[in-house]
């Protein structure tokens, strides 16, 4: 499963929830402003692990609107657009923690 | 692929209909189908025909019918939750007509209808994605 988060963790636990809940096989992408969770300072270590087995990525368009391009965690993978519709067919069900 | 789009937000207030729109730009670059995009809660407010943003900006409601997003039959597959329209003032020409109400405001590239269309595109499609706050 495609798991997309569009809130920072500093507005809402949205991130937390899907990361509670999430299985072995699933990816998360931020989008919106999910991707100031990708900044260095704001991850959390469960993202961390995540990032660190390649299953975390970040809406490149995103991370340049709000200026953290240059903090973005190690290992988080950074996708355009193309790349979001790529996640969504790789993946299957798309959910959206909204 | 054929995909589907649910949009709950309205144009501005949120980044849900941009995010959305790329989306669909870009899924239909890469050569994928969309089926649907459904327009529910105050992501009716994204069919006014009425908006008028300034030159430089991006007009959020044309850029949607600009995707000419239609059917086989040649309909809109931008479709309009009713429910949710007609309680935030959103009209076509029949339900304005129904109403006793003069003029309406439904973009002509999207269409009215109900909640089943969301559901029938959840079946009909390989994936639907939904984009909300």
């Amino acid at each position: 499963m495609l798991h997309t988060v569009n809130k920072s963790s500093f507005e809402r636990n949205s991130l937390q929830s899907c990361l509670n809940t999430i299985d072995d096989t699933s990816v998360i992408l931020l989008i919106e402003d999910g991707v100031i969770s990708a900044a260095k300072n704001a991850n959390s270590s469960m993202l961390a692990d995540l990032a660190t087995q390649g299953r975390v990525y970040a809406l490149q368009g995103d991370v340049d609107a709000r200026g953290i391009s240059s903090k973005v965690a190690d290992n988080i993978k950074l996708v355009d657009y193309a790349g979001f519709v790529d996640l969504v067919v790789e993946h299957g069900t798309a959910v959206s923690w909204v | 692929m054929k995909f589907s789009i649910q949009i709950n937000e309205g144009p501005y207030q949120h980044q849900a209909s941009d995010s959305a729109y790329q989306f669909a730009k870009a899924a239909i670059a890469a050569g994928h189908e969309i089926f649907r995009v459904f327009f529910y809660h105050d992501g009716v407010n994204n069919a006014t025909r009425f908006t008028m943003p300034p030159q430089d900006d991006r007009n959020v409601v044309n850029q949607w019918a600009e995707l000419d997003i239609k059917n086989a039959d040649g309909e809109p597959e931008l479709v309009v939750c009713i429910a949710a329209a007609l309680r935030r003032g959103m009209l076509d020409e029949s339900e304005a007509k129904k109403n006793g109400i003069e003029g309406n405001n439904i973009h002509p590239a999207f269409r009215i209808s109900g909640l089943g269309q969301l559901i029938e595109a959840g079946i009909q499609s390989d994936r639907l994605v939904v984009f909300g706050d």
